[in-house]
């Protein structure tokens, strides 16, 4: 293909046809501004931050959007240039609040960057805020609309992304902000609280809703045993925030931090994986030899959980009954733990840290005390867990290596890699197939099923040993299985699925693309490069493991032996399964 | 068929609906059957005559008699003395600037120096009669098009004629049809912008109530050169009498084998719906008229790709204003030559103008393309009411440019109106007296702007605000001069940075203004109060 010649502010660059203004000039060493430009959206054009000059054009042209033409003549850096930029921007802040220093993103915001890099001081124009109520009421998501610069980035997260599509441009000219159909709150619409529309804001109107100061309350309080669990996703992004490069797994300088913060015991949600794949991988056995709903599909992802409810109720039977990793730890933190240890329960305060907001919501649901208690008492985000330790001022690059706390915090690579689409399939599949054969796994890697492409599709072939008759093989039962990240994605495979023109066995799905790596309570920003980093942490804490199958986690064998019994047993059934409720959409 | 002695014809177009000429035509109709005339006298309504100050209007037949400004209570009289007896109502015929009654269409200054080519049959036919249009050749163009000439011979011919798009931005016509007839797509769709949106502009409602077939025409004709099966015609929602007439002829012409499968016998196919709006001016932006059509918010979208290579559902879609259309026929029954002669050689053909604020004979009038402002206010128009005096003239509508009585002798053509750093636009021509303020003007137009503004991008859904507010300033008396400074700061940020045409063209006025009445802008200023004594 014959490549554009382009001059960029005086120098010549050779790119392909099709590429805009704005990769032009990166090849060029040009960093053009941009707000509502998105890496892995659609191209908007609406902020006009990124407007340049392009000879022969009547009018400054966007250069996110702008399709170079051989010869094209581009100048981004002229007086003129740079005042329709700052008028931009000053616009922009006349309507925005100007409460930096108390704001979430503050340090973190695009808008505050961009005001910085334009130089300016004052804001020459009138201004004028919005006024409008702050949306709290989902426990999970907040939405703060004055903050609102209209950069359409949510409306797409939720929409294209997620097919949720509850967020749009309501109103018009000045009074236009995105909103929600009939401006109802977060809590009264079929909102699955997944917080990518968090990942995609660039200033503080969408954040999570903080619960750090009931975690420093209870650390603070000396009747509470304060026990805390982490998702395997946080280990691999928490340090982006704290002086490591992105895709730096820091699992043992968390442990050390969360130990100085005061926790009295440092688990890990890692060993409720292992043993969600004991009970899950049972279930799907089950269901297989006994004609039960297939095909399963996970059920560890609650804002998946919550679109199912709210999307497809009448295919809520095809849901694993398995409650997800952390309500399984949060249940047993609460029998279990203090069964052990001679504790009262009801003295035990149990706090995670995910990369999740909607397990904000999962904690709180009324299916989730089956301890007695809350079984979770309070969830936190990562990037609350960064705030918390950016607020005791503790430097993790210098803490020494610390492990988790014995006995709810020992764990397998088959746990670390839930934290990524496709792990909690190929954990599953590492002991599915060695408990179905009795063979040992030549190779624990299923890279079929890894990746962050949307939907991934494989099929094992597992020979029954134990149906063999007088001198045959055995009944060989080939399991067909599919993975599918983000909800638009998730929601084509249960369109096929509802026409029943496949056959598929058992499906996982996680609400965020890539999986909990990318999921909406991970620090920011979380673009597909990122997730990608984190990704190949994940698989290098995988292979790094002792121990690669959840079946063989000691800990987890001697959970059965003394208390839980078997997979799929009566105590099993009450602390580690649960049933899921109808929603309906409006 | 009957044979009639006379024919009555009543404006039936907008202006005078709303002076209740349905009512008049009522009661003509039952009075002339009181009088035992209905077999011989005709009532019927037509689309607009132009002269729209002096509704409702209707004119009788053989004579060509103008009543004008006809209430209930005249009806009785021009029964009895004109229709029975043969004697003309002297005193409901229209006096001109001079005082000699005008009585039939060649004593009207206002219509002595029109050339009507959009309008031909505005005034004319009945409108809701598909056989009028068809006595007065409609229809004859298409059919010449699709027995006689290829695809590329009737863009050939529109490229020839130079017709430039009417709606506004002047848009060589000849060549948007070659890029839409070129781009390759399985399906192509035409598309009808009548979302007239611009404030003090009626154009196209006059035109699609006066003679809905031409537009029709002018489809048919661009569907079979740019290889479409479907049309769509979106009009504002306010327009609800052009929708029903539209409908109406769309309804007739399906009769007719005009529309639909097998049009005369050939293998062309061609349909038409009629899409309205919620009112939106923004929606009379193309891309954003095209997110209408298809069920989204009205918004523009982001060009290039242009609606000629992904228009409607991402397919190829040729969009023309209502007047561009009501050219195609003449242009293709007549031929380009005939075209070039009318107007200039850089813009051949005639312009429909919307006549309005202080100016005698307000309404709508053709002329040909680089008449002056003049002719227009003055000949045409018959100049400023109640002996006051010229201050400027807004042309183009709201987003139009504000000249003062220097650019009086300004052609009326496209290239001339921007070399004079405004716009022809969509031929609204606001009139404004030495009476009002330029300072109050801008802000009647600004909050018109911070209404209409979409909300997409940042320039013009913060910009058209904040000019508003700027502006209120400045017209209280506190404004300084750093705010005029500002001022001009937002407006071309806005003109540069804006996505569309709403808020690149909004300041135009405002920055237009300023030229050309520094003096009066500064005076808010200096706390001497408002020179015309308007704000404050």
């Amino acid at each position: 293909m014959d490549l554009f010649q382009v001059t960029i502010d005086g120098q010549i660059v050779n790119v392909a046809p099709g590429t805009t203004i704005l990769q032009a000039a990166e090849d060029a060493g040009v960093k053009i501004p941009t707000l509502c430009h998105h890496p892995d959206q659609q191209v908007k054009a609406a902020c006009r931050v990124c407007v340049v000059e392009v000879e022969g054009s009547r009018v400054m042209q966007p250069a996110c959007a702008y399709p170079v033409y051989n010869g094209m003549v581009v100048h981004t850096n002229t007086m003129a240039v740079r005042e329709v930029r700052r008028t931009v921007l000053e616009l922009l802040l006349t309507h925005h609040p100007q409460d930096c220093l108390q704001c979430e993103r503050n340090l973190h915001c695009e808008l505050q960057t961009l005001t910085q890099e334009a130089g300016i001081r004052q804001v020459e124009f009138p201004q004028e805020l919005r006024n409008l109520p702050v949306d709290e009421s989902s426990g999970a998501v907040a939405r703060d609309p004055n903050k609102c610069i209209n950069c359409r980035r949510c409306i797409e997260a939720c929409g294209e992304l997620q097919g949720v599509d509850i967020l749009a441009s309501i109103n018009r000219g000045y009074d236009t902000v995105v909103g929600t159909g009939l401006n109802k709150s977060l809590a009264d619409l079929a909102c699955v609280l997944c917080g990518q529309c968090i990942q995609a804001c660039p200033v503080g109107a969408l954040r999570e809703v903080d619960h750090t100061q009931q975690v420093w309350d209870a650390l603070n309080d000396p009747d509470v045993h304060v026990v805390v669990q982490t998702a395997p996703a946080v280990r691999v992004a928490l340090g982006e925030e704290l002086g490591y490069p992105v895709g730096s797994g820091v699992t043992k300088k968390m442990t050390a931090a969360l130990r100085r913060l005061g926790f009295d015991k440092v688990f890990d949600t890692d060993f409720t994986a292992d043993l969600t794949i004991m009970e899950e991988g049972s279930e799907l056995l089950d269901r297989i030899k006994n004609g039960g709903t297939l095909p399963m599909i996970t059920s560890c992802s609650p804002g998946w959980i919550k679109y199912m409810e709210h999307y497809y109720p009448d295919m809520l039977d095809h849901l694993s009954t398995c409650k997800s990793p952390q309500q399984m730890f949060g249940a047993l933190a609460k029998t279990f733990y203090p069964q052990t240890q001679g504790m009262d329960p009801s003295k035990i305060f149990v706090v995670s840290v995910m990369p999740c907001t909607a397990k904000k919501y999962e904690a709180n649901r009324p299916e989730m005390r089956a301890s007695g208690y809350q079984d979770v008492d309070v969830v936190l985000t990562t990037r609350e867990l960064v705030h918390m330790i950016k607020q005791a001022g503790l430097n993790i690059t210098a803490l020494p290596d610390e492990e988790f706390d014995d006995p709810l915090g020992l764990s397998t690579g088959a746990g670390v890699i839930f934290g990524s689409t496709g792990g909690v399939m190929e954990a599953a599949l590492r002991t599915v197939y060695e408990i179905v054969t009795g063979d040992e796994l030549p190779s624990l890697d299923f890279e079929v099923v890894r990746g962050l492409e949307g939907t991934k599709r494989a099929s094992v072939e597992l020979i029954i040993p134990e149906a063999a008759a007088d001198g045959e093989v055995g009944t060989s039962l080939q399991v067909n299985v599919a993975v599918a990240s983000s909800l638009s994605e998730a929601k084509k495979l249960i369109e096929l699925v509802k026409t029943g023109q496949e056959e598929i066995h058992f499906i996982e799905i996680m609400c965020c693309p890539g999986g909990c790596i990318g999921g909406g309570g991970q620090p920011r920003p979380t673009t597909n490069q990122t997730r990608t980093a984190r990704m190949n942490a994940i698989y290098r804490e995988d292979a790094g493991m002792p121990i690669r199958k959840s079946h063989e986690n000691p800990a987890v064998a001697s959970l059965y032996a003394d208390f839980l019994g078997s997979p799929l047993g009566s105590v099993s059934h009450k602390l580690l399964h649960t049933h899921y409720t109808k929603r309906k959409v409006y | 068929m009957t044979l009639h002695r006379s024919h009555v014809l009543v404006c039936s177009g907008s202006n005078c609906a709303l002076h209740s000429s349905s009512f008049v035509k009522d009661r003509l109709t039952l009075e002339i059957s009181q009088a035992g005339l209905g077999d011989e006298i005709r009532v019927l309504e037509t689309g607009c005559f132009g002269l729209c100050a002096q509704g409702p209007i209707m004119v009788v037949y053989p004579e060509g008699i103008h009543y004008c400004k006809v209430g209930l209570e005249d009806i009785g009289e021009i029964v009895q003395e004109h229709l029975l007896k043969g004697r003309i109502v002297n005193r409901l015929l229209f006096k001109g600037t001079s005082d000699k009654n005008w009585m039939t269409k060649d004593d009207f200054d206002f219509y002595r120096k029109q050339e009507r080519v959009v309008l031909r049959n505005a005034g004319v036919i009945d409108p809701e009669n598909i056989e009028e249009s068809l006595v007065r050749g409609g229809y004859a163009a298409f059919g010449k098009a699709l027995s006689e000439m290829t695809p590329s011979q009737v863009i050939q011919e529109i490229t020839d004629s130079g017709l430039q798009g009417r709606g506004g931005a002047g848009f060589p016509t000849g060549r948007k049809w070659q890029f839409t007839q070129e781009a390759a797509g399985d399906k192509k769709y035409v598309v009808c912008n009548a979302d007239e949106g611009e404030p003090g502009t009626s154009k196209d409602r006059l035109i699609l109530e006066g003679d809905p077939h031409t537009i029709i025409e002018g489809m048919l004709i661009a569907g079979y050169a740019i290889g479409a099966t479907q049309g769509f015609v979106y009009i504002r929602g306010e327009y609800l009498l052009s929708i029903e007439r539209l409908q109406k002829a769309i309804n007739q012409a399906r009769e007719f084998g005009l529309l639909g499968k097998g049009i005369l016998g050939s293998d062309f196919e061609f349909d038409l719906e009629i899409r309205s709006g919620a009112g939106a001016y923004v929606c009379g932006e193309e891309t954003a008229l095209l997110n209408s059509i298809e069920g989204k918010r009205g918004e523009p979208r982001f060009k290039p790709p242009y609606p000629a290579v992904r228009g409607l559902w991402q397919k190829p879609t040729l969009i023309n204003n209502v007047e561009t259309l009501a050219n195609i026929g003449p242009i293709i029954q007549n031929g380009s030559d005939w075209f070039r002669q009318i107007g200039t050689p850089e813009c051949p053909g005639t312009k429909v103008f919307t006549l309005s604020g202080n100016i005698c004979n307000s309404g709508l009038i053709e002329v040909p393309m680089g008449m002056t402002l003049r002719e227009i206010i003055y000949d045409i128009g018959g100049g400023i009411p109640d002996g006051h005096q010229f201050k400027m003239a807004q042309t183009g509508g709201t987003s139009g440019g504000c000249i003062s009585a220097d650019l009086l002798d300004v052609p009326m053509d496209i290239p001339s109106l921007a070399k004079a750093g405004t716009a022809l636009g969509s031929g609204a021509l606001l009139v404004v007296d030495d009476r009002h303020c330029v300072v109050d003007l801008a802000k009647t137009f600004l909050r018109f702007f911070a209404h209409e503004s979409c909300g997409q991008c940042t320039p013009c859904r913060e910009g058209t605000t904040v000019l508003l507010r700027l502006m209120n300033k400045l017209a209280s008396g506190k404004g300084d001069a750093q705010d005029i400074t500002n001022l001009q700061r937002l407006s071309t940020t806005m003109q540069q940075a804006s996505l569309c045409g709403l808020g690149q063209t909004a300041p135009l006025p405002i920055l237009s203004a300023l030229t050309f009445f520094a003096d009066e802008f500064h005076a808010h200023l200096e706390g001497q109060g408002c020179p015309a004594g308007v704000c404050g």
